[in-house]
């Protein structure tokens, strides 16, 4: 099967990264090639749901838990080094509640540590939370909902701790970005270059999981738990590490984001948004590679696009796609594109949510 | 001493409040196994059912008392409506329900911004509960959160009485065990759905008249307290009042004394460590149904 779809791989990958390094710069302006920046990192987090979620089964509905201590990471390293070695971030003298930096900021002043961190810090969350959720079967349901819960206690915590945290306001404000200044457009187009590039490194990593014996097992725990256990694998460490890789890709999302946008805080990281991530997934097809990225992009310009004139109109057509994509065509557009052309038989059906026991696969038998 | 006894006050009523909110969702989460995400803009609608009876029925105190059955009514119609147009399709895939009535949710707290406003509107609360009791100097009960804690206890009683003697609570209880064996033995299913629905979409009306003499109304108002009541329901366990009830008021206990010790963020955080904790334990929650699944 890998060899088949490689070459169509190969092609795939070559039209994306013509498509956004030479089309994407040339044909947009400096203001919407911005946009396509942030566009981009939404979609980044999308990969790392399609692969949790339409894969795996696992609804998360925390990812921006993860976007954010991302997100956080990188500002509060762009935050330092905008300050200077030994000073304060500029929002924390302000408030004037502090004498000096306190003391979980201070590592993020080297860069050694912050960029690692953007990707590292998620990835232990998630395994944290993973482990000790996935080790005593708590799924399904409860985990979606344990998951929306930590991302309301997070913002609580942030909003809470606005001396060192910005509160509400968030982090934002950021004059320089690795020394280069974020306000020449030819930086801003440098940092479009880098998340496209880190959105394509993404899809990579993804498409290599999914096809991967791992990628078989993830499938198969989605559709019939009980029987992967009782073919001696354990469920709990296959969903661990699609959860864990998700929260990595969601928290470099939020690490490109804040250099792209300028901006991160508790709006952008709670219940709300991080349940719009979701939506994306499900409309582009949450099963397939390049559908919740596509659908991803497509909700995010949507939303820009409407939610400026008519802010009415989008939350009505926000709660309708929910309702119709999902409740009405679950494999999303990318079923409609394999109802199109009928040749071959789909490779990865269009997730029915497993009963149980008897998988979707035992019924068509 | 009279601060923990008060503090202790504060956590019930905090529970209280859980209790309400929650009691809704343990019956069609905890009964049907339905996650139903717009059950937080039914409190809503609940609500606003008292900001509208207000400018028909001008005396506090009669509003909120017509507003009681009125809102158990709006609620519980909107209820029958969103399952019999979308839940009763969704049965076989919970989680994509979630999803749905995420998106139904969306539209009614939009609905209530085109309609109300969209900022906050104050109701107002009868004469009789703005006063307090004064029990020793430094204890003090409000009574408006001694209504809360006596309306919460007396819809747990209530649903009790209904679950356990009614007809109605024998069929609902042989369809949530046993959904196969319930249509063989003669139980329209679907019906029960209907009506367990009804029920359980009405409590969160009621929930949302109590939230009234709490605070301001507003569209936002479901989104803030549906996760904390999922948590309830979660960690008391599936199939059993009691579960929640319980943890109700030992989750609002917990909060109200880490509050005074630190704050209100911290609280929340530890609330949630706490339960995850508290999973690790019982991952079926509090109490269980026992069944023969896998689970």
């Amino acid at each position: 099967m890998t060899a088949r779809y490689s070459w169509r791989a190969g092609v795939g990958f070559a039209v994306g990264a013509v498509l956004l390094f030479a089309v994407a710069p040339v044909a947009l302006s400096d203001f919407r090639l911005s946009l396509l920046a942030k566009y981009l990192c939404l979609a980044m987090v999308a990969v790392g749901i399609g692969l949790a979620w339409g894969r795996g089964g696992l609804l998360t509905l925390g990812q921006g838990v993860f976007f954010g201590l991302g997100g956080y990471a990188m500002a509060m390293h762009m935050k330092l080094a905008d300050a200077g070695p030994g000073e304060m971030p500029d929002f924390m003298q302000l408030y004037g509640q502090l004498d000096a930096l306190p003391w979980w900021w201070r590592p993020f002043a080297s860069p050694w540590f912050a960029l690692p961190a953007t990707v590292l810090l998620p990835m232990l969350v998630a395994f944290l939370l993973g482990s000790l959720v996935f080790r005593r079967r708590v799924r399904g349901a409860y985990f979606a909902i344990l998951s929306q819960a930590l991302a309301a206690a997070m913002v609580i915590l942030l909003i809470g701790q606005q001396g060192t945290t910005g509160g509400t306001n968030g982090l934002t404000d950021f004059q320089g970005f690795f020394g280069y200044d974020l306000d020449d457009p030819v930086n801003q187009r440098m940092v479009y270059f880098i998340v496209a590039g880190v959105l394509l490194l993404l899809l990579a990593i993804a498409r290599q999981l999914m096809l991967s014996r791992y990628g078989e097992l993830l499938v198969a725990v989605r559709d019939s738990e009980e029987r992967v256990r009782f073919l001696g694998y354990n469920p709990a460490n296959v969903k661990l590490v699609a959860y864990v890789a998700a929260a990595g890709m969601a928290g470099l999302a939020g690490a490109l984001f804040v250099p792209a946008v300028g901006i991160i805080n508790p709006a952008l990281i709670g219940i709300v948004p991080s349940i719009e991530f979701v939506i994306g997934v499900a409309v582009g097809g949450r099963a397939t590679l390049l559908g919740p990225v596509l659908g991803a992009v497509a909700v995010a310009w949507a939303k820009t696009a409407l939610s400026e004139e008519f802010p009415a109109a989008w939350t009505y057509l926000q709660g309708l796609l929910f309702v119709l994509v999902v409740a009405f065509l679950p494999g999303g557009l990318a079923s409609l594109v394999r109802m199109v052309r009928r040749r071959r038989p789909p490779p990865d059906p269009a997730p029915v949510s497993p009963a149980p026991v008897v998988s979707p696969q035992e019924v068509r038998a | 001493m009279t601060v923990i006894v008060s503090q202790l006050f504060t956590g019930v009523s905090i529970g209280a409040v859980l209790l309400l909110i929650a009691l809704g969702l343990s019956l069609t989460f905890g009964q049907m196994g339905v996650i139903n995400m717009a059950h937080g803009e039914f409190i809503m609608a609940g609500a606003y059912t008292v900001y509208v009876l207000q400018k028909v029925i001008t005396d506090a105190g009669w509003s909120l008392f017509v507003a009681l059955p009125l809102a158990f009514a709006v609620a519980g119609l909107m209820g029958v409506l969103l399952e019999v147009l979308l839940i009763r399709r969704l049965y076989a895939r919970p989680l994509d329900t979630l999803l749905v009535t995420w998106g139904v949710s969306l539209i009614l707290q939009q609905l209530a911004r085109d309609i109300f406003g969209a900022p906050n509107v104050q109701t107002r609360a009868p004469d009789f509960l703005t006063g307090n009791i004064k029990i020793t100097d430094d204890l003090v009960l409000s009574n408006n959160r001694l209504f809360i804690l006596t309306l919460a206890l007396a819809a747990v009683v209530a649903l009790t009485v209904a679950l356990r003697y009614t007809s109605l609570g024998r069929r609902i209880r042989a369809v949530v065990q046993n959904r196969d064996l319930a249509a063989v033995s003669g139980i329209a299913t679907g019906r029960v759905d209907r009506l367990t629905f009804f029920i359980g979409s009405g409590l969160a009306g009621v929930a949302g008249v109590a939230l009234t003499l709490l605070g301001p109304i507003g569209p936002t108002m479901g989104t803030n307290v549906i996760v904390d009541a999922f948590l309830v329901v979660v960690a008391g366990g599936i199939g059993h009042l009691k579960g929640s009830v319980i943890v109700a008021f030992a989750l609002g206990t917990l909060q109200s004394l880490v509050e005074y010790s630190t704050t209100v963020s911290v609280a929340k955080v530890l609330v949630f460590v706490a339960i995850v904790a508290f999973l690790q334990w019982r991952p079926q929650g509090l109490f269980t149904l026992r069944t023969r699944s896998l689970a």
